[in-house]
């Protein structure tokens, strides 16, 4: 017996709920600093405020042990500058990403990540996890360095990014969390920072949060705060029953971090940033199928006849063979890899690629669907690396892809995994089984923007900082241990002169009466599922890739309205069902961050993807700047800064000097 | 065969997420305890197998069967119409498979790397 059907039709009645319920039981925590959100950003925020010799605490909404987005593991680790091999300095590999981006990616955080990246994974390795080839499996390959035992991957020239067996990265980080005292609270959902005073803009002393299996609330006091929770997965599309949840984040990815952190005044930017929601679900299994994208970079591809599919440089030119797939062309500074949260790549620093006329081939009838992955074409021990290697610690693929699909009988000795069968313009994009043909044009995936910080990774309000994908520059995996690790240690320095913190009653009064609203609802009210894709489709049609100002109010509207009626009266059934819920009302607050940077940017913009039918012209030169956003008494305050704000006073003009003088190291 | 009916809302989509074997599984409730989302509960009768109440909130992280200190206990299983997507053809045969088909072939034994 295995679900809940099962049970209630062999017993002939519903189970009770397993936890005890104490809906309104208060408990205090006081902490220096209080860390929100319990993923590789969260936790390495933890333990290097930890080290630090201060107190700390973690609001976590899953579990610590494998909750968030990188929790469930990696296979290659980003932007490792400083390590014995690498042949990119941190300062060409910032300036790689900051102008990639035409200036739109935070350049601090970006120059603090790679300067720090090579140091995190060494940690990294002192907590279990093995980052180099210990066992000589893949001795002799062109990826390997015989003396580290290091493995690259994507640019074998530069040797940058670094292979790691990453698939139990997140059990060892809890593990040192609590070897190092740290407190860790699981099912918390944060509902609100409490503020001095209570009011918006000023200094955080900690939050308030709900038990998701108990229903008990938490006052959490702290001198500093890192928010660490990730962006807002469920706010363009919610449809789990068809999405599999999403293919990059589970469910717990509400925006809640974002949510408080606008409520309390923080500073935000490049929030209307979007692109196409590729990895919101509407795809196959995660690393299941065919491609020759990230983990399999370098894949080779043949059709239903097995005819190869050439593989090209940047400038078009055929690559002939395997190992040119992974160097840099003539032309190149170096190959940047993929998953590091970058849209556009200047071409000096873009991958090798299937040849670009792929899409048109299949139309014409050169090429036979389905096409299929054939990884024994590539010398033994590259596609071992591929699958078994990489696919085997990158998330999501332990269990998931190596061991059912092994279980099953796949043998890539003998076996073509097969790619999805899809339109020809579904294979522009080697990421085959993401089958970003299968999104819809307005479902988009924020990418990019977040709180705004400064060269110490402080939020514009005293004692908060934030860390991981929640920020403006951020990254993905190995960024977000980075930025963790930077931030945590800069929370507990704050922490150490900070005075003790003093919350509002009033504040805290009032949020215990919010988060437990539901409760007292009548049960012919709305479940937060229903809420949910409301919301959802309220960003995907007033905050879709095409916006003006009149349908970007009326989504502001509209998010109101449901706000005040069908969110006003929608009930939970369970503490479980009340953190989904409370979810339902940061997604409304992500929502309405969003659309409120939309509304402010009277521009289009090719790099933000950001269209305006208002204002036709894409990315006028006076427009090219940054607009922070925050609130000051319920009121929208924008500001202009300029792109390189990180490298002009008071800041100074070079990325080296302003490292030294904030790094703390 | 049970003639007995209830009024149950149909099944979630995707149905289960994941299965537990009776046999094997002691009612430990380690997967329960990490699930990041709490797609399962714990049995009200001791040493049974958790339940499955939220299987659409399931993300595939696989980290339910990593717990698992007995093997076979709980299996992953991708929502059918992802499992029905994952085909793959034998080289010098041609011959087709997927996973879940009916007869499978013999298990690939060789481990992952690390």
């Amino acid at each position: 017996m295995t679900t809940w059907h099962e049970y209630v039709q062999r017993n002939g009645r519903v189970p009770e709920w397993p936890y005890p319920v104490n809906y309104g039981k208060v408990n205090e925590v006081v902490t220096d600093v209080l860390v929100i959100g319990g993923g590789v950003a969260g936790l390495q925020a933890a333990i290097n405020a930890a080290k630090k010799g201060v107190k700390v605490a973690v609001a976590e909404r899953g579990h610590a042990k494998r909750s968030g987005a990188g929790g469930a593991g990696v296979d290659h680790w980003h932007g490792a500058c400083t390590n014995p091999c690498s042949r990119v300095t941190p300062e060409m590999y910032t300036r790689a990403c900051y102008d990639s981006m035409q200036g739109y990616t935070g350049g601090h955080v970006r120059y603090i990540i790679t300067n720090e990246s090579w140091d995190t994974l060494l940690e990294c390795e002192q907590m279990g996890i093995q980052i180099r080839d210990v066992n000589d499996e893949f001795k002799g390959a062109d990826f390997r360095d015989e003396e580290t035992k290091l493995m690259f991957a994507y640019d074998y020239e530069n040797k940058h990014v670094i292979r790691v067996w990453g698939y139990n990265i997140k059990p060892c980080l809890y593990k040192e969390a609590r070897r190092l005292g740290v407190a860790i609270y699981n099912r918390m959902m944060p509902t609100n920072l409490l503020t001095e005073g209570g009011k918006q803009g000023g200094r955080v002393v900690g939050a308030t949060g709900v038990d998701a299996r108990t229903g008990e609330f938490y006052i959490f006091r702290s001198k500093a705060t890192v928010i660490a929770t990730g962006g807002a997965g469920r706010l363009s599309f919610f449809a789990p029953e068809i999405t599999a949840s999403g293919s990059m984040s589970d469910m717990n990815s509400a925006g809640v971090g974002q949510a408080i952190g606008w409520n309390a005044g923080a500073e935000f930017a490049c929030m209307e940033g979007s692109g196409p929601g590729r990895l919101i679900g509407l795809a196959y299994a995660p690393y299941s199928m065919a491609n020759t994208h990230n983990t399999y970079h370098g894949t080779p591809i043949v059709d239903a006849d097995g005819k190869e599919v050439p593989w090209a440089d940047v400038f078009g030119r055929e690559l002939k063979t395997i190992e040119e797939r992974f160097l840099p062309s003539e032309g190149q500074d170096f190959i940047l890899g993929e998953g590091i949260g970058i849209g556009p790549y200047l071409r000096q620093y873009r991958s090798n690629d299937l040849s670009r006329d792929l899409v048109e081939r299949i139309r014409k009838g050169d090429f036979k669907l389905p096409l299929y992955a054939d990884l024994s074409r590539m010398p033994e021990l590259e596609w071992r690396c591929i699958w078994g290697m990489m696919v085997g610690n990158e998330g999501k693929t332990r269990i998931p892809i190596y061991d059912t699909m092994t279980k099953a009988g796949f043998d890539p000795d003998k076996d073509m995994l097969q790619a999805p069968v899809m339109p020809p313009e579904g294979y522009s994009h080697s990421n085959f089984w993401s089958a970003g043909i299968n999104t819809p044009v307005n479902v988009r995936g924020l990418g990019g923007g977040g709180f705004l910080l400064d060269w110490d990774l402080r939020t514009n309000l005293e004692g908060l900082y934030a860390a991981g994908s929640t920020i403006f520059g951020g990254g993905c995996h190995g960024e977000s241990h980075t930025t963790g690790r930077y931030a945590g240690r800069h929370a507990a320095e704050y922490a150490k002169t900070a005075p003790e913190p003093v919350a509002d009653p009033r504040q805290i009064e009032a949020e215990k009466t919010r988060a437990y609203a539901a409760l007292q609802q009548d049960k012919g009210g709305n479940g937060w599922k229903e809420i949910n894709a409301a919301i959802a489709r309220i960003m995907r049609d007033y905050c879709g890739q095409y916006k003006n100002e009149l349908t970007l109010n009326l989504g502001l509207r509209l998010l109101n309205e449901l706000r005040e009626t069908e969110l006003a009266s929608a009930y939970a059934s369970n503490p479980h069902e009340l953190g989904r819920l409370l979810e339902c009302h940061s997604l409304i607050s992500v929502g309405e961050l969003v659309i409120k940077a939309s509304l402010e940017r009277k521009a289009s913009n090719s790099v933000l993807d950001f269209h305006r039918l208002d204002y036709l012209e894409m990315d006028p030169p006076e427009w090219n700047k940054l607009l922070p956003i925050r609130q000051e008494n319920d009121k929208v305050k924008v500001r202009e800064l300029p792109l390189d704000f990180h490298l002009k006073p008071p800041y100074a003009d070079s990325y080296e000097e302003n490292y030294q003088k904030h790094s703390g190291v | 065969m049970s003639d007995k009916a209830y009024m149950v809302p149909n099944p979630p989509t995707p149905n289960k997420a994941v299965e537990f074997n009776p046999e094997i599984c002691i009612g430990c409730n380690l997967c329960v305890e990490v699930c990041p989302t709490d797609v399962m509960m714990p049995n009200p009768e001791k040493k049974k197998p958790p339940i499955v109440v939220y299987p659409e909130e399931c993300w595939y992280c696989g980290g339910c069967v990593e717990e698992c200190p007995n093997p076979g206990a709980i299996t992953m299983l991708h929502p059918t119409q992802q499992r029905i997507s994952m085909n793959w053809k034998r080289k010098d045969t041609g011959e087709l498979f997927r996973l879940g088909m009916k007869n499978p072939p013999p298990p690939n034994t060789r481990p992952p790397s690390g």
